[in-house]
């Protein structure tokens, strides 16, 4: 048995295998619409009115923002436009695909295909090639492939789980590309998790009426990722590491012409011109919205909606974040870290201190995640932890009461080595969990090619808005950056055929934004983006000198 | 969180220098806490990605450990580093044209360096994953490309094994062509995929999709309420 429960929290855990062999064969009733409705009014953090703020400039001018991303669209830009020269072009390129994480590097993949010369393609990326919530998704992918399924029902899942409010002409493309991007997975050696036959074994998701999840273990998105970076390796794409852009670059005519890099270790800048543009740089989980930890990676502090706001893009369903129902609430190093919905989808059940199994496991994501917080804060049938942090149990060990031992170490060997690292043994013993920041639901306005409202400006994968609504099923992301990072790149190329190079670049968005800000009395004082998160101990930073040092 | 006096505090040293930090940090939290900020050496924050490898030491050991800032507990006498960067080459290749089944030394030929492997199991050792990485190189050695992929599917890249191997061996960019082989040309493929790729050729679900696309939401919420849930996969 592991050691890693106190000893109080082990007494819970006893009521838990108390009840477990009769929790097995229980079907939970889901929600009325009525009461899922409540739940969320009550208990999701989205409802709760003090989170938001209305927005006093730009394009989505009077929509409501988190206040944490509203407080980074409101402000200046941290660099100032005078003392750049964009004169000197370092480098030109056809295309220009800011953030290496799924969509950017699938765009990539595509625009070869269409014709372009990776040598004409510049991956610019803020951390490593890769490093992006991509490589983190565990679950799967949906893809409607059986005979009992097709892209129809996937659609009902996903326009129902969303509220109804997911653009109808891309949730369209996501769910009639989906098999044909599995196609090409396959020829592009993915491993997926197959029977003797080659059929796929799926799973159902949260909200999904369909087994419809391919997996490659709980390493899904690494898998992904994995392969499409070697792809783009043995292609030959160009990738700028620790390279972030700051600000876009525009034309005389506000066209998007390019973009302007910082190297994170130099600080020098760099002048992209590019025929076209691609937003890929992923979501905003470390702006911690609501201060709820996050599941997501140390870069997605929504740069690509900073930038593509300030060039005139308008954001949509902004005003709802993804709350992962299960984030790791025990022990304290790994707070907020996911849990795959993959151990619902398997058949483990969330469990309150008394052993009660108190919400159907697979409901669409923002209800389970209201439920749990319900059941810690309005029922007060949570487990706190010595922290202070409350939680509900996820009875892992039932998967190998249902389904045999050995079947939670052979499909979630990723959380049972997360698990094992800090003592506890999740085969054996059931987790803490409670809701994580962990998708970025809305973002940049696009249309079914992947191209924005502004001219040599495209955008894919969690940085845009609309494919989800305002709330996504699980497996739909890692489809949405093949998808529409797909789209983009064939549709950048093309548009970068017909294209002359942009003539004169300019930061000129910049101060009329700047003058926007001023005009609407706004003064902050957080520069943006903000590029990287701010994590280091209070004490040092009240200490801290800014001074140059120089050689 | 409770106020940092409360807390037990420990002592690390980061490359040579003491600090003071809370006790119940993983090694990268505590750095921060110490009052670095990451640029490198730090990626996913949740044992995905390979960017965090560090080496570290405990205090009155002599051996060297390996592990990621990320999913490791600091503790009380760490002397730590971290690797920024591995530079371990690759070979390239053209998916579309590796012949497996008229050429079984596939890996051998992208990788000539593993015929140097002494067997020293060094690599497996300095794992974080706990991937038996010399019985994958021996794998790859005999041509048993479905082995290699199956024992180096966890890998995440992060090269300790590579940085350690006294021959040089590229271990994880050679289980990564192990792996697309497999997926490409070991596995059987699936005949339900293909007839519905070819389905959606044939405009087959078109119609109806578009039917959707056009439905007001109190149409689409009753088709939705009206769901039938399949039972079993």
């Amino acid at each position: 048995m592991s050691d890693g429960y106190p000893e109080y929290m082990r007494k819970s855990i006893e009521k838990v295998e108390a009840t477990r062999e009769k929790r097995a064969s229980i079907d939970f009733e889901r929600m009325k619409p009525e009461e899922s409705q409540e739940t969320l009014d009550n208990f999701h953090p989205d409802y709760r009115k003090e989170g938001k703020h209305e927005l006093k400039v730009g394009p989505s001018k009077g929509e409501l923002a988190p206040i944490e991303l509203a407080e980074l669209l409101e402000s200046p830009s941290i660099i100032d436009p005078s003392e750049i020269d964009l004169s000197q072009v370092d480098y030109d390129v056809e295309i220009l695909i800011v953030g290496g994480g799924g969509a950017g590097t699938v765009a990539a993949l595509w625009a070869i295909k269409e014709g372009i010369d990776p040598k004409d393609i510049l991956i610019a990326t803020k951390l490593r090639h890769g490093d992006s919530n991509s490589m983190m998704a565990q679950g799967g992918i949906q893809a409607a492939d059986k005979e009992v399924d097709s892209p129809v029902t996937h659609y009902l899942d996903a326009i129902g789980g969303g509220h109804y409010t997911n653009q109808p002409d891309l949730l369209k493309a996501l769910t009639r590309d989906a098999p044909e991007i599995i196609k090409w997975h396959e020829k592009l050696g993915i491993m997926y998790d197959r029977d003797e036959n080659g059929e796929f074994v799926e799973l159902p998701g949260g909200g999904t009426s369909r087994y419809r999840l391919h997996s490659a273990g709980d390493y899904t998105g690494m898998e992904l990722m994995r392969v499409l970076m070697d792809e783009s390796r043995n292609k030959g794409v160009p990738v700028l590491e620790f390279a972030p852009a700051v600000e876009l670059l525009t034309d005389e005519k506000g066209n998007v012409g390019g973009a302007l890099l910082m190297n994170l270790e130099t600080n020098e800048y760099y002048v992209v011109r590019a025929k076209s543009t691609i937003m890929a740089t992923g979501g905003f989980g470390r702006l911690h919205v609501q201060s709820y930890p996050t599941s997501n990676h140390y870069g997605a502090t929504a740069d690509g909606l900073i930038m593509g706001y300030r060039v005139g893009i308008p954001l949509r369903d902004m005003d709802s974040v993804q709350y992962h129902p299960t984030g790791a609430a025990f022990p304290d190093q790994v707070i907020g870290l996911l849990v795959t919905e993959k151990v619902r989808s398997l058949g483990g059940q969330p469990v309150n201190a008394d052993g009660e199994l108190f919400v159907n496991p697979l409901e669409p994501r923002d209800v389970e995640a209201a439920a749990i917080i319900r059941e810690c804060y309005g029922k007060e049938k949570g487990i706190t932890t010595p922290t202070g942090m409350r939680g509900v149990w996820l009875d892992s060990p039932l998967i190998d009461f249902k389904e045999g031992e050995g079947t939670v170490a052979k499909r979630l060997p990723a959380m049972v080595r997360q698990y094992e690292r800090f003592n506890i043994d999740m085969t054996k013993d059931p987790i803490l969990v409670f809701p994580t920041l962990h998708y970025q639901n809305g973002g940049l306005v696009i249309n079914a090619d992947s191209s924005t409202p502004v001219d040599g400006l495209f955008a894919a994968g969690e940085v845009s808005g609309g494919v989800h609504g305002k709330n996504r099923l699980m497996g739909n992301s890692l489809l949405d950056f093949n998808v529409f990072g797909r789209r983009a790149g064939i549709t950048a190329a093309k548009h970068a055929r017909r294209s002359q190079k942009p003539s004169k670049l300019t930061l000129d968005h910049l101060s009329k934004y700047n003058k926007e800000l001023k005009d609407a009395g706004i003064e902050r004082k957080n520069p943006s983006p903000m590029l990287l998160p701010e994590y280091r101990g209070k004490r040092v930073l009240e200490r801290h000198l800014d001074v140059q040092v120089t050689l | 969180m409770a106020e940092e006096e409360d807390k037990k505090m420990i002592e690390i040293y980061v490359m040579g220098r003491r600090y003071k930090v809370p006790e119940g940090l993983t090694i990268m939290t505590a750095l921060e806490y110490a009052g670095y900020k990451y640029v490198r050496s730090c990626g996913c924050r949740g044992g995905f990605c390979g960017a965090c490898s560090t080496v570290f030491r405990k205090e009155g050991d002599y051996k060297l450990m390996m592990d990621l800032a990320c999913q490791t507990a600091a503790e009380d006498g760490m002397f730590l580093v971290q690797l920024p960067f591995v530079p371990a080459v690759r070979a390239e290749f053209e998916i579309d044209e590796l012949n497996i089944e008229e050429n079984d030394n596939v890996m051998l030929e992208h990788y000539p360096e593993i015929a140097r492997c002494v067997s020293c199991n060094t690599c497996t050792k300095s794992c974080p994953q706990d991937i038996k990485v010399m019985d994958y190189v021996q794998a790859s050695l005999r041509g048993d490309i479905d082995r290699a992929a199956k024992l180096s599917f966890d890998c995440i890249q992060c090269g300790l094994c590579s940085i350690r191997c006294p021959a040089d061996i590229k271990h994880y960019h050679l289980a990564q062509l192990a792996r697309r082989i497999k997926g490409r040309y070991i596995d059987p493929k699936s005949s339900e995929l293909e007839k519905m790729v070819q389905e959606l050729k044939e405009g087959k679900y078109d119609e109806e999709l578009e039917k959707l696309c056009d439905m007001s939401e109190e149409e689409l919420k009753k088709v939705y309420d009206e769901r039938k849930f399949q039972k079993e996969g």
